[in-house]
């Protein structure tokens, strides 16, 4: 996985930040050369760097799965891009703040030469603290771009007060209580916060509290959830498979975002996945190490998702 | 694979050295050319020829004389066999994606979504509903088929009229004729092929492949089409009035484990077609008898690019890891 090259999603409602944040990338002296597609061209000037036009030209690709879109832009980009192999270290894409995230993140799932030659680093979204709650109520894409979120840069935070960051911090922990949040003003941040993230490596996944949403400041989402599965003991691959497949299939739709961090019955390999609506892909990582909790994980970030039947589904995977 | 031990010419192939990816490669006059990601023409003498500087190039076609390349620096180029390079055409800020040879000196290409076509006469555009997957020139009549999104626009470049359109669901991508001009074949986004019959627009599915098709090829007769994509190379059967609606296709020279064919060619005027897998090997083999002759092992690299020359007696060939050669029968 290690040969593949990381992709970057940069995200973000209209005049969140997310041009500034990209021109900081793009700036500041990391000794990394990025192929860097973009909607517009003009408000980026860097000579170092391979910058293409996109179109957002998304479609329904024809596998019986309706909520399979892709980016067809993307993958023909990208198949350009990998031809210059070794002209760049990883690849940047920027959406437009009206976008849908889940075209994008499918793409890299779905196309089989971007699959095998590239991999999703993280989706980083960019929101504005002043604006992100009215956002909220009148832009349904400025929630499921938090919902995709690995990383998010809360920007413009000398705009509001203590109180009112601390306030839009719970609503997006609301949304999505797993994805690192660093607050910044002019989306000043170090690039190691944003860059090189290894959404894949998923261990974030297990350093979350489970209880964080159900102690103290309630404050769910009224639309988007959040559960998070875990279990000590091992899980039988073939029941989890069947399940996973059972849950994107029937669920998949409601689903944004899933993730899991696995530990079968004897397997030494931890096992991590990922997903977007009905596509899920996995591979072994690496083997636990000597003393390391074998800890089972699952979340998932959805609409309408039914919890009670996830937990019980999850938790029959437990090998006998 | 047969027990028989293969025949190999692999010996008497002179193997050179592209540099970056091969993306196409033809003949100038007796030479071979490789077209690369890095965007130069590199020379079976050894010359390299920037067409494409600081760029790199994403098609390229060979009519003998000289090889048209397109860029992702927005430009069109023409390189000949003395390594003169003149550009074409040339647009800002955008790619030009793909680029076809058609005839009488005709050509075509085409950024993001419109397609455009130069004869000795003009210039003339065609913007289509969405990006341009691939373009073909009709072997009879002056007409371009401009693959995109849920279909394949049919254009007269001559004509003021406006394109047909062949509706099918989904991101086509290649697309080709027989040499009858009977049947339009694209392939898709998703591992399968689409087909329509002309003269009533009749639908044809061709899927079954494990991976996207890149590479078809069409038989000198236009009997048969070869295609990528497969452990084998998928040999549809045209040349019929309903070509391969309702038939099995073929399957011929299939590949070593864990490879795929990922480039076709057929020969220029025998029943044999030129294949190469994502192993890197390179094999020929005649379609009466499924004969197979070695002419590169499976030394690594996916074989990207294959080109015979008119002669029928010349091969040359590319991978994406720079490799090429060529096979002078």
């Amino acid at each position: 996985m290690s040969d593949k090259i990381p992709v970057t999603v940069l995200t973000g409602y209209l005049g969140a930040g997310k041009t500034t944040l990209l021109n900081r990338i793009l700036s500041e002296p990391h000794g990394k050369k990025y192929a860097v597609i973009v909607n517009e061209f003009g408000e980026i000037g860097i000579d170092n760097d391979l910058i293409v036009g996109a179109d957002e030209e998304v479609f329904e690709m024809n596998n019986g799965c309706v909520c399979c879109t892709v980016r067809g832009d993307l993958i023909r980009i990208i198949d350009g891009l990998l031809k210059r192999k070794g002209k760049f270290d990883g690849i940047l894409v920027e959406t437009t703040g009206l976008a849908d995230p889940a075209p994008v993140a499918q793409t890299f799932f779905v196309d089989e030469t971007v699959s095998g030659k590239t991999a999703l680093d993280a989706v980083v979204t960019v929101v504005d603290a002043k604006w992100l709650k009215d956002r909220l109520k009148d832009a349904p894409e400025a929630k499921n771009q938090i919902a995709f979120a690995d990383v998010i840069v809360l920007n413009k935070t000398d705009l509001v007060t203590p109180d009112e960051l601390k306030d839009v911090e719970l609503r997006i922990r609301a949304i999505n209580p797993f994805a690192k949040i660093h607050r910044t003003t002019r989306s000043e941040l170090a690039l190691e916060n944003v860059l090189s993230q290894g959404a894949f490596d998923l261990d974030r996944i297990l350093a979350i509290e489970p209880h964080f949403l159900e102690g103290g400041h309630h404050h769910h989402d009224e639309d988007v959830q959040s559960f998070s599965f875990s279990t000590d003991q091992p899980l039988e691959a073939k029941t989890f498979f069947a399940w996973i497949d059972n849950v994107s299939q029937v669920q998949g739709p409601n689903i944004l975002r899933a993730k899991g961090i696995l530990s079968f019955k004897d397997d030494p390999e931890r096992y991590v996945m990922q997903g977007v609506h009905m596509m899920f892909e996995g591979d072994h990582q690496r083997d636990w190490r000597d003393g390391e909790k074998r800890e089972s994980r699952m979340v998932f970030i959805g609409r309408d998702l039914n919890e009670k039947a996830l937990r019980e589904g999850f938790e029959a995977c437990i090998a006998k | 694979m047969s027990e028989d031990v293969i025949r190999s010419v692999a010996e008497i192939v002179t193997p050179y050295e592209a540099g970056a990816h091969v993306v196409a490669c033809g003949f100038l006059g007796e030479e071979a050319v490789f077209a690369t990601g890095e965007g130069e023409i590199v020379f079976a003498s050894g010359r390299k020829v920037a067409t494409h500087p600081g760029a790199g190039i994403l098609e390229a076609v060979c009519d003998g004389e000289k090889i048209y390349t397109c860029g992702d620096d927005g430009r069109l180029a023409a390189t000949d066999a003395e390594g003169l390079v003149e550009t074409l055409a040339e647009v800002k800020n955008k790619w030009i994606d793909h680029v076809a040879l058609g005839p009488d000196g005709a050509l075509a290409w085409s950024s993001g979504k419109t397609a455009f076509v130069r004869t000795k006469k003009g210039e003339r555009s065609l913007e289509v509903a969405s990006t341009v997957g691939g373009l073909a020139f009709a072997p009879k009549g002056f007409r371009l088929a401009v693959a995109h999104y849920n279909g394949v626009s049919l254009w007269f470049p001559n004509l003021d009229a406006k394109p047909d359109f062949l509706e099918w669901k989904g991101s086509h991508l290649g697309v080709v004729w027989p040499q009858d001009g009977k049947f339009l074949v694209t392939t898709m986004q998703e591992p399968a092929m689409h087909g329509w019959r002309l003269a009533d627009n009749k639908h044809m599915r061709m899927s079954g492949y494990p991976s996207r098709v890149r590479s078809m090829s069409f038989s000198h007769d236009g009997k048969l089409l070869a295609t990528s994509g497969a452990e084998s190379v998928i040999l549809w059967p045209f040349g019929t009035k309903d070509g391969p609606m309702g038939r099995e296709p073929g399957m011929v020279a299939p590949a070593r484990e864990g490879s795929r064919v990922s480039c076709v060619a057929c020969h220029p005027d025998k029943e044999a077609v030129a294949v190469g897998y994502t192993d890197g090997m390179v094999m020929m083999v005649r379609i009466s008898d499924a004969a197979e002759i070695l002419i590169r092992g499976p030394e690594g690299g996916e074989v990207t690019a294959l080109a015979w020359h008119k002669n029928g007696v010349s091969l040359a060939y590319g991978t994406d890891e720079g490799k090429a050669g060529v096979l002078n029968l």
